[in-house]
């Protein structure tokens, strides 16, 4: 899958899902501040990751994650590696 | 002791999504009954349903109040927001003033199985969500109403069968009663789908009329042949007469008496005496004489054993006196965890719009039903004083009677 196809679906998702404009969404943004996200939304990224990516994030993934750009990657690299 | 008096009702039911919409189907005699072929599809016996439309809650919820609200949260969520608004309190106002919430539920079946379902397939119980587990839980309407209307007070589920919307009204009316709570969000929610119906339908206690489901639920006839299940959610709100006033509340009625019993027999086979025991309670509650009552909004759902049951519950308490009964069962079908709830809502319709709600399908009594004075047509009728039984599997018993407020 490429890159920029894996950033339309998340972002897809996160305004679907999150119900947040599309324009908040920047690289270099913070996912957690952006989305507004608690320990549970967490759960439920995990639910939508795995029904758009088919793989299965752990909660530990998530510790090294701050940007949209690095949340990206992170599924980049599980997807294409 | 504190008077306790109604300052808001709401209605999600399959008469109507508005209390003016619901006013007419209770006036008109319209039944909400449809036949649902996925029911047959999945191995009922009966397909017979009320009918209520799946709510879109986008824009009025934001994802996380959604993602936790079952099917009944959802109906709860509508009628509560109806009742909240009649009743002038807002969630400031909730944040600032303590406000209870006691509500009937009794399922949340179809959380539950699609859950399951989720697991089976996946293997994998952190692929469910963060919703389902506060949509699972029997508490889920009281867990999400709580927190979506900010409420400070008491909090909890009433599960009493059939009888737990009713139950929830009387509790929150002693609470009050007692000083203990200023006001409480009162209701019953009922989820309406094959997953909540499918056990109950297979102790063959449903209607299998489908050739006209309007005709099939005919609480008291003679030839009645079992319920129609139904759901919904129904929102009452129950606050101290001082309360209401120094708010500027709407006071649509006054809670006068509650009664209760446990039949303590039969699972499911009705009795005579337990139903008794709770209509005389709440008489002595109200302190009210048999012939003080103008109408019973009878639990009646159409089972032959049921009706027979509270129809000579009825004719051994009222006897010298005759009050109208009728069910509204004949046009909702039973709305179970609500049905104390809703009937509660129906019945202030009535008092507010002075009629008698028609006991649709009555065309033929039976030797129990011949002898009340039930109401085959509207009756229209000043109502000053109302009683609505509601009685639940286990044999769980509550009556309440509702009286049109004078100062």
């Amino acid at each position: 899958m490429e890159y920029n196809q894996i950033v339309n679906t998340v972002n897809d998702f996160l305004v679907e899902e999150f119900e947040v404009d599309e324009e908040v969404i920047q690289d270099d943004a913070g996912l957690i501040e952006t989305l507004d996200l608690d320990s549970l939304d967490f759960v439920d990224l995990v639910v939508i990751i795995e029904s758009n990516f088919g793989f299965k994030a752990q909660g530990e993934d998530f510790k090294e994650i701050t940007t949209f750009k690095q949340f990206y990657e992170f599924i980049d690299n599980k997807v294409n590696n | 002791m504190r008077r306790v008096v109604i300052s808001g009702i709401g209605i999600y039911s399959c008469l109507g999504y508005t209390l003016d919409d619901v006013r007419d189907s209770l006036y008109n005699g319209k039944s909400g009954i449809v036949l649902d072929p996925e029911r047959k599809n999945f191995g009922f016996r009966s397909g017979l349903t009320g009918f209520v439309e799946k709510p879109n809650l986008k824009g009025l919820l934001h994802r996380r109040q959604r993602i936790q609200l079952a099917e009944e949260g959802e109906y709860a969520y509508l009628a509560t927001v109806q009742a909240l608004e009649m009743s002038k309190m807002d969630n400031d106002f909730m944040e600032a003033n303590e406000t209870g919430v006691i509500y009937g539920n009794d399922s949340s079946a179809r959380a539950v199985i699609e859950s399951v379902d989720k697991i089976r397939e996946k293997n994998d119980t952190t692929l469910l969500g963060s919703g389902a587990i506060f949509q699972a839980m029997n508490s889920t309407v009281t867990m999400n109403l709580s927190t979506i209307f900010k409420v400070r007070g008491i909090n909890f589920t009433v599960s009493a069968a059939c009888a737990s919307g009713s139950h929830s009204i009387g509790l929150a009316y002693v609470l009050i009663k007692n000083g203990l709570q200023e006001r409480v969000i009162c209701g019953g929610a009922q989820e309406v789908n094959k997953f909540a119906m499918g056990s109950f339908d297979g102790l063959s206690a449903f209607s299998t009329m489908e050739s006209d489901p309007s005709k099939s639920s005919r609480p008291f006839d003679r030839d009645r042949d079992g319920l129609v299940p139904s759901g919904g959610a129904a929102t009452v709100i129950l606050e101290s007469y001082e309360s209401a006033v120094k708010r500027g509340a709407p006071i649509l009625a006054e809670v006068i008496g509650y009664g209760f019993s446990s039949n303590g027999a039969h699972i499911s086979k009705p009795s005579i005496d337990g139903p008794i025991h709770s209509l005389k309670r709440c008489l002595a509650d109200a302190k009210l004489n048999v012939n003080e009552i103008d109408y019973i909004n009878a639990h009646a759902t159409s089972t032959p054993v049921g009706d027979t049951s509270e129809a000579e519950s009825i004719h051994q308490v009222f006897k010298g006196s005759s009050p109208w009964v009728s069910s509204t069962k004949s046009m909702t079908g039973h709305e179970c965890w609500m049905a104390g709830a809703s009937e509660v809502v129906y019945s202030i319709l009535m008092m507010q719009n002075g009629f008698v709600a028609p006991n649709i399908n009555f065309e033929n009594p039976d030797e129990a039903s011949a002898r009340l004075k039930i109401a085959e047509k509207r009756i229209d009728l000043k109502l000053d004083t109302i009683l609505s039984n509601s009685f639940g599997f286990g044999g769980t018993n509550s009556s309440l009677i509702l009286k049109k407020f004078k100062k």
